[in-house]
């Protein structure tokens, strides 16, 4: 640790309790940045592409989750060390804004940064070597933009969304029936996408899984399907042409928050108040009915007696309901949430086609399907499988899926997968490095070559010779100046992505790279460490 | 330069050929576990909980005894967790799902060894999987037209799932109990409308279906033990004191003559209820919640039976039965619906006193009244019945059917390993494997019989390849029987289930090429 002294050379002290904190300065520290963040890049590695392996994490709690989604392996992984943490932060916002290649960013970050440990040894300095990743990284960008194509789609003729994500979906382990799985998500995207404004909320697919039966049984429900049955047993569990009253207030006695006491001294006080208690509930019940409702469903729990009002009058009721589900089904069902009875008006009824309860399996589960509702843009996708890990692994998927096929509605630019556009930007950057005059000519070409371990990671992991596989594909590239050409990791026997139908979205790609080059230019910026000591 | 620390501290990382090795050989310790329990002669297992008193459990029931262990390899708990969902979605083969995914590991772990990529396992595994699908497909049987047959197919089914439970001795016995409470129910999967109800004493032999309802509560006293023609009200109401229900209320009073009259307001409001009670014109009673002994006496005075504290279950399958809503408010008698059955009455069962409500509305329901040793004795009886009942109403609905004693393992093992020569490349490895792992399951039958297994999976394996044979496992006799003379027989649903769920749950831990282990959360030490 560094000491200053004064004038009179007395030892000056900067930060408190100094000698107790380890500091590492300079190179010292760039490499331990960057063996942080390639450590972490190497987790991920091996998870990249269709024939990329799962990781199993086990939770403090003893949980076991099995993915190869990146993003969802980094935020469980319990990372302590500092730019392991940045790592885990920049698959997070790859997973926000894409919502795909969440590990295809981080093992490119990774790449980079190994790169950059080369160029550092050399006595380039770290500032350079970002300045150079940046035009690299510009270069890279445009060039996506150029080898980009537009494709077409419409309501009616979804195929070319469906083999967008199946793609997604092959690296994954519902790869087995990814085709009704992207069928699924490309539906449920087109229901509640505005194709106009080009856009879609996410928020209107709600995803729900139940565990049991089979991958192949789930389905995609033009509507709600919430995890709650009927109050009471013996209500209708089919209601058709449902008038839906959505409360998130309680079937019980008002309670003012005032505190307040009601002293009971008389017997005639005694008598009024039970009275005025009784009454209560009858007025609610009479309320949701005068507005005429045939369903209600209520964010709080109610009191037995309310319930059997309830169940007497004929008014079926579902309490307990979440908060987010309470208003996907208001969203749904056009209606509104009253939070109080008073307010309770036939407008602001929702409206759902039918209502039904349906069960599963030999255990008592039953959820409510809330379906043919007056507004349809809202839907769930209601997933089924082996056990509690497959359907959270394919709750994943879908969502990335769904991300997809979200962005493609909004910019229908694609460009080839397969470790292709990588290639493509390689090359390209490689040719513009040359004519680049300065340091930053190496720094380029560096990220040339970090932009090639992708193309190897896959090939890698499909098996195949990595660097064999990569040289022929380049050489093939620029010979028949196609871009095209990729890694062939299911053994399809060709090497042309476009024939393959494998392609992915140009802004989740872009994203990529200039994510990536970002949290590696952060890394770089750093030079000086300061850990308090372990206590 | 290594980075020092990337996780936190007891956080730990495997990877690799160690990752894979960690989870072969917890999923295959699990398998060896439960190994010994499979087929008509498997063992049973003790065991004790951790838990205050450590009951003991004696079991042979796959779900039940994964259930209760403590199980730290992260690949273990995939197969425990693939037992349970075989245990809530058909009920049965709990134990063979686990013995399958165990066994296609341990031919996994061979081919990892001879270094075949665990990618080309799982496209093998798959193919095989598919393959092994449709050749049960196509041998399935369907005797849904035939209701003769169907009954003694389901009957055949009862007595094959109960063969392995405790219940062997009695299997016809029960398997008849079991068929005709399927049946009452005719074609719904609600088995709660099936009660079991346990009761120490007598013999196996003594347990009987009743086509009533029994409720395990006593009569109070002084009220009717016997009535005909009876109209049932089921409530859930408070009958102990009634409170006020608004928030804040409180009784404050000055002295004690008011507290007096109070009391008399309260004791009169119950009064009202009770009289508003009666006013339906009923002769029983039930409460969910308790009766205090002044609404009782009053009960009792008007020639009421009342019936305090029947839990929840009971409630509400007291009103299926019955017919009758549950009510909770009393002011309209007109509209509430009353429950009626021809009678009612108090029956003892051993020492106990039930109360029996027979000739109800629907006929749906009914109960069965297990007897038995031990406690120990009847909780296994009742697995194992609930077992078959979840199979019989699972078949029901299905109502495709196999042959048992491991006919339709090596019917599909014969089929994949068609399938494997057929394929080119290395996954006719992994379909030859998966192959073998489905044939393990008829060897461990066999062994666990203390049979040649070896001698006898040959001889089968000759039979099948005749067309259109029935041969299987006769653990009886010793050798290879007709199946279909022996009436052995399964659900289609049930083999079809594992055969899935064992596949998924293999591929899943074969893809896995590192283990990320957390910190345990800490506890707070707790004395």
């Amino acid at each position: 640790m560094a000491l200053a002294f004064d004038e009179y050379g007395r030892p000056f002290i900067i930060l408190k309790e100094q000698e107790q904190k380890s500091r590492l300065r300079g190179l010292d520290a760039h490499k331990a940045n960057i063996s942080a963040g390639r450590a972490v890049a190497r987790i991920l590695r091996t998870s990249l592409g269709p024939k990329g392996m799962d990781k199993m994490l086990q939770s403090p709690d003893g949980d076991v989750i099995i993915t190869n989604d990146g993003a969802t392996i980094l935020e469980q992984m319990d990372v302590d060390n500092q730019i392991g943490k940045l790592m885990v932060e920049l698959s997070r916002s790859q997973d926000y804004e894409i919502g795909d290649g969440t590990t295809g960013v981080v093992v490119m970050a990774g790449a980079l940064l190994e790169q950059a440990e080369k160029l550092l040894e050399r006595g380039i300095h770290p500032i350079r070597v970002a300045e150079g990743y940046e035009m690299a990284s510009r270069i890279a960008v445009d060039h996506l933009e150029r080898i980009s194509h537009k494709f077409d789609f419409s309501d009616a003729d979804i195929e070319p969304l469906v083999q967008t994500c199946m793609t997604t979906l092959s690296s994954k382990m519902v790869t087995r029936c990814k085709r009704t799985l992207a069928e699924i998500a490309v539906k449920a995207v087109l229901a509640v996408a505005d194709l106009e404004r080009k856009d879609v909320n996410l928020d209107l697919i709600k995803v729900e899984g139940k565990v049991g039966g089979k991958l192949e049984d789930t389905e995609l429900v033009y509507g709600i399907v919430v995890d709650k049955d009927m109050s009471h047993p013996q209500m209708p569990k089919r209601i058709e042409d449902a008038k839906i009253a959505i409360l998130t207030c309680p079937f019980e006695p008002p309670k003012p928050k005032t505190k307040h006491k009601v002293d009971i001294d008389t017997v005639e006080k005694f008598q009024t108040l039970r009275q005025q208690e009784q009454k209560y509930f009858d007025d609610m019940v009479q309320q949701c009915k005068d507005a005429g409702a045939t369903l209600v469903i209520c964010q709080w729990g109610f009191d037995d007696e309310a319930n059997h009002l309830l169940m007497h009058r004929n008014l079926p009721a579902v309490r307990w309901v979440g908060g987010v589900e309470l208003e996907l089904i208001a969203i749904a069902t056009g209606g509104r949430i009253v939070p109080r009875f008073q307010e309770l008006t036939p407008e602001k009824l929702g409206r759902a086609g039918l209502v039904r309860e349906k069960s599963f399996g030999t255990t008592k589960d039953r959820m409510l399907y809330i379906e043919q509702c007056a507004n349809s843009r809202a839907v769930t996708i209601f997933i089924r499988g082996g056990n509690k890990m497959m359907i959270e692994e394919t709750k994943r998927s879908i969502h990335d899926a769904l991300c997809v096929a979200r962005n493609l509605i909004r910019n229908n630019s694609i460009v080839y997968g397969g470790g292709s556009a990588e290639i493509s930007c390689s090359i390209a950057i490689e040719a513009a490095a040359d004519r680049h005059p300065g340091v930053e000519q190496y720094a380029i070409r560096a990220f040339a070559d970090a932009l090639d371990s992708i193309p190897l990671a896959l090939s890698e992991n499909s098996g195949l010779q990595p660097i064999d596989t990569l040289a022929e594909v380049k050489s093939q590239q620029i010979k028949e100046n196609n871009p095209y050409y990729g890694i062939d990791c299911n053994d399809v026997g060709t090497n042309n992505m476009q024939e393959q139908n494998v392609f992915e979205t140009l802004i989740g790609k872009q994203q990529q790279i200039m994510l990536a080059t970002q949290v590696v230019k952060m890394i770089l910026k750093i030079d000086d460490v300061i850990t308090p000591a372990d206590y | 330069m290594a980075v020092e620390r990337l996780f936190k501290d007891e956080a730990t990382e495997e990877k690799g050929e160690r990752a894979r090795m960690a989870s072969y050989v917890g999923a295959m310790a699990i398998a060896d576990l439960v190994k010994t329990t499979l087929g008509p002669k498997g063992m049973d297992k003790i065991l004790q909980s951790t838990g205050r008193g450590h009951n003991v459990t004696v079991t042979n029931d796959g779900a039940t005894i994964l259930k209760s262990l403590h199980i730290d390899n992260p690949a273990a708990k995939v197969l425990v967790d693939i037992s349970k969902v075989q245990d809530d979605e058909v009920g049965d083969g709990t134990t063979s799902v686990v013995v399958l995914a165990g066994e296609l590991l341990r031919e996994a772990e061979k081919l990892t060894m001879a270094k075949i990529h665990p990618m080309t396992i799982i496209a093998g595994f798959r193919m095989a999987a598919e393959c092994a699908q449709k050749a049960l497909l196509q041998k399935a049987m369907d005797n849904k037209q035939d209701p003769e047959k169907f009954k003694s197919d389901l009957m055949k089914i009862a007595m094959t799932t109960l063969s392995s439970k405790i219940l062997s001795q009695d299997k016809e016995y029960f398997a008849q109990l079991a068929v005709d409470a399927v049946m009452r129910l005719k074609g719904s999967t609600n088995l709660e409308s099936i009660q079991i109800i346990k009761k120490a004493g007598g013999s196996l032999r003594d347990s009987f279906l009743d086509e009533g309802f029994i409720l395990d509560k006593k009569i109070g006293i002084g009220q009717p033990k016997r009535i005909e023609n009876a109209k049932i009200l089921v409530a859930n109401t408070a009958m102990d004191t009634d409170k006020v229900k608004i928030y804040g209320a409180r009784v404050r009073v000055d002295s004690m003559a008011r507290v007096a009259q109070i009391e008399g307001a309260e004791k009169e409001k119950m009064k009202e209820k009770v009289q508003k009670i009666i006013a339906h014109g009923i002769n029983c009673f039930v409460n969910r919640q308790l009766i205090y002994n002044y609404p009782e006496e009053l009960f009792a005075d008007a020639g009421i039976l009342a019936i305090e504290h029947a839990d929840f279950d009971g409630i509400e399958r007291l009103a299926l039965v019955t017919g009758g809503d549950i009510a909770s408010t009393f002011d309209n008698p007109e509209s509430v619906k009353l429950g009626h059955c021809k009678l009612i009455e108090e029956i003892m069962i051993g020492e106990d006193r039930l109360i029996h409500f027979s000739g109800v509305e629907m006929g749906q329901a009914c109960t069965i009244v297990l007897r038995g040793a031990s406690s120990h004795m009847l909780d296994e009886a009742e697995r194992s019945l609930h077992d078959a009942l979840c199979v019989l109403s699972q078949t029901v609905n299905d109502s495709r059917v196999l042959l048992g004693g491991g006919w339709p393992e090596m019917v599909m093992a014969k089929e994949v390993d068609e399938l494997a020569r057929r394929t080119p490349g290395k996954r006719s490895h992994a379909i030859e494997a998966f192959s073998r792992a489905l044939q393990s399951i008829p060897t461990i039958i066999a062994d666990n019989a203390g049979l040649d297994s070896a001698e006898l999976i040959s001889q089968l394996r000759a039979e099948h390849h005749k067309e259109r044979t029935n041969a299987g496992i006769d653990v009886i006799s010793g050798g290879v029987g007709d199946m279909e003379k022996l009436g052995i027989s399964e659900s289609f649903k049930v083999k079809q289930a594992v055969l899935l769920s064992a596949t998924e749950a293999a591929e899943m831990i074969l893809r896995v090429d590192e283990i990320i282990t957390c910190a345990p959360r800490r506890r707070e030490d707790r004395m």
